[in-house]
């Protein structure tokens, strides 16, 4: 893959409203060929409607699109070199699982033998072949989705559109679809966007995970760089847990620099300078499974806090404990069990937690 | 216990209802097998006045006019009403969305009578002004009956659209296909079993009506039910009987026919929608 970094997506500063209502608010995006791109976010953060807008299904108010180098903002969804999975599917139900696939090909006037050919190709790659003769309701959700994947991929588009690929499973089956789907993606080399609230989804599938809030992009990163560097609180919180310390700056330094914080007895360490004045306020995030628990307080002089059980989830391969600090904070922990006889802290016992000055991140929005 | 005597409460109150509803219709048919001359009485089993009927030409006349007129109101009513029912479920709002919406579906709840009146009336000053029509008859029943059909098969076409998931239709033009295609090769064969069924009904609805054909019909255009009608009034032939029994027959078969076609649909988008 040498051309892995050519650009064959740009979003340049697209916005969208409804009226009144602005959805989609000066997003620029650039997604590579080849790679598999996730726009994360809760409902009503504008992300379906940046997919309609790549796909063709609405006309961004503001703003261009371009598909491999070339303008598309003005063309209809039906010139678009894309092709778009749908979140019900909307497999044809009056078709069969052939002709659904076969759709597509015939709108491109070819031949006979070249439309078969292609059918059979996409069905054998999503293992579909013995269904060909079937009607979309005599398939289970899994068998669906599939086919709808084939129907997609068989014209050979520039890019795959995903909206919500494993919205209409059951749990069990999403993650054995959203490895098995990464895969067959992978093997065509299409370049795909897909559009999910769930993060795990997005973390588990896409190379790059884009996140979005209220119309706008907030954070792009790998999965590994949104959730171990949340650039804000949105960011932070929406993937996985977080405790977060209102601070004020004492100290910045090169190496490392120091905050107080109301809820702490101790100063609070960060790694590195941050990028506020001394007595600025900031926020500071810390992840559950980064705080080590204990009895006995720590020897490090800062980033420790003392509190009591609160409340203690038992989830089987770990367990997140909830601590009250003296002056009403919960702090949330995250242990593993690596021990089945081990024993365990209980309800209302006192215990300090701590830190390493590395697993804070400074959060400036 | 205690269930058992309320099922069998509910069973004789549903056998009532069914005899109220049913009864007359009963009896109409048994009798349209009376030997006898006279309605009320019966003297035995024939079936001669089936004989009788199809050697009545002016009958025969009269329900191959209302024949003609409901096949040609339904079809035309089926193209009208599911462009209606496309402008009302899937252009989204315009202004006049909601006039438009009301006007179409008003001969649903409008008395036949005024329906009948005011067409009457749009037809003779229309000769008037235009000369067009100079005269009443098949072709003014024809564009009357197609006025009121249309509002019903809108509504069934309608109520199929929308249950109809919309990114179906959305799939089929990101896959290359344009809105006239779409239509015609997706929503078309999806719809179809609401055309169908909205053109039986329009066509039992065209060939039952009495009212509004009155009002506009002329000379030599004659529907069966107005030449029923009149002959009622001159003394109930058990002809009529016979006659009534065929209507009866073909309504019920339309009837049936239609909610066929519409339960294996609903069976079809159910399993869809799963």
């Amino acid at each position: 893959m040498s051309d892995a970094a050519s650009p064959m997506l740009e979003i340049r500063h697209i916005s969208k409203r409804f009226g009144e209502l602005s959805a989609v608010n000066n997003v620029s995006l650039t997604i590579n060929k080849g790679e598999i791109f996730a726009l994360l976010g809760g409902s009503g953060c504008g992300k379906t409607t940046l997919l309609r807008m790549m796909s063709g299904f609405e006309t961004p108010s503001e703003g261009s699109l371009l598909i491999d180098g070339e303008d598309v903002s003005k063309v209809p969804p039906y010139q678009r070199p894309v092709n778009m999975m749908f979140q019900s599917y909307a497999l044809f139900p009056h078709l069969t699982v052939a002709q659904n696939v076969a759709f597509g090909l015939k709108q491109d006037k070819l031949s006979k033998a070249q439309v078969q050919a292609q059918v059979d190709a996409m069905l054998k790659l999503v293992h579909m072949t013995d269904y060909a003769k079937r009607k979309p309701n005599q398939l289970s959700g899994g068998q669906r989705q599939r086919v709808a994947l084939a129907r997609s991929l068989a014209k050979q588009p520039k890019v795959l559109l995903l909206d919500e690929p494993m919205a209409a499973l059951d749990k069990k089956l999403r993650s054995q679809m959203q490895l098995e789907l990464v895969d067959i993606v992978e093997s065509v080399g299409v370049t795909c966007v897909m559009v999910t609230h769930d993060q795990e989804e997005a973390m588990t599938m896409a190379n790059r995970v884009g996140v979005m809030h209220e119309g706008e992009i907030m954070q792009v990163g790998s999965p590994s760089e949104i959730y171990e560097f949340p650039n804000s609180r949105h960011t932070a919180e929406f993937i996985g847990s977080v405790n977060i310390f209102s601070t004020k700056v004492l100290h910045v330094g090169a190496e490392a620099s120091q905050m107080s914080c109301a809820d702490m007895a101790c100063r609070l360490t960060v790694e590195g300078g941050v990028n506020a004045l001394e007595g600025a306020q900031l926020e500071v995030a810390i992840r559950p499974e980064k705080i080590t628990m204990a009895r006995t307080r720590p020897e490090q002089e800062d980033n420790w806090v003392q509190g009591k059980i609160h409340d203690i989830a038992y989830l089987g391969g770990h367990s997140v404990y909830h601590i009250k600090l003296p002056s009403g904070m919960i702090v949330m922990v995250t242990t593993t069990n690596i021990n089945r006889h081990a024993q365990r802290l209980t309800w209302e016992d006192d215990v300090y937690l701590y830190w390493s000055a590395a697993s804070a991140v400074v959060l400036y929005q | 216990m205690q269930t058992g005597r309320l099922s069998n409460w509910s069973k004789s109150f549903l056998s009532l209802g069914f005899l109220f509803l049913y009864a007359p219709m009963v009896i109409l048919v048994i009798l349209s097998f009376n030997e006898s001359r006279l309605v009320t009485v019966w003297a035995g089993f024939s079936t001669k006045w089936y004989g009788e009927l199809l050697r009545d030409p002016q009958m025969l006349g009269a329900a191959w006019i209302s024949l003609k007129i409901a096949f040609l109101s339904a079809s035309a009513a089926v193209v009208l009403g599911t462009m209606a029912a496309i402008v009302m479920v899937r252009m989204g709002h315009f202004r006049g969305k909601t006039a438009f919406a009301s006007m179409i579906t008003a001969p649903l709840v409008m008395p036949e009578v005024i329906i009948g009146l005011s067409l009457l009336l749009l037809f003779v000053s229309m000769g008037q002004t235009l000369g067009w029509p100079g005269e009443r008859g098949i072709i003014t029943i024809w564009i009357a009956h197609v006025t009121f059909c249309t509002a019903f098969v809108t509504v069934v076409v309608a109520s199929r659209l929308q249950e109809m998931d919309q990114s179906i239709e959305e799939a089929a033009q990101d896959l290359g296909a344009p809105p006239w295609k779409v239509f015609f090769l997706v929503t078309l064969p999806i719809i179809a079993p609401a055309l169908i069924s909205g053109w039986l009904l329009a066509f039992t609805l065209s060939l039952d009506d009495l009212v509004i054909a009155s009002f506009v019909s002329g000379p030599g255009s004659t529907t069966l039910p107005m030449a029923v009608f009149s002959s009622v009034r001159l003394g109930v032939s058990p002809k009529i009987n016979a006659l009534a029994t065929l209507i009866i027959v073909t309504v019920t078969m339309a009837v049936f026919v239609a909610w066929w076609i519409a339960q294996r649909s609903l069976k079809q988008t159910t399993h869809i929608s799963k």
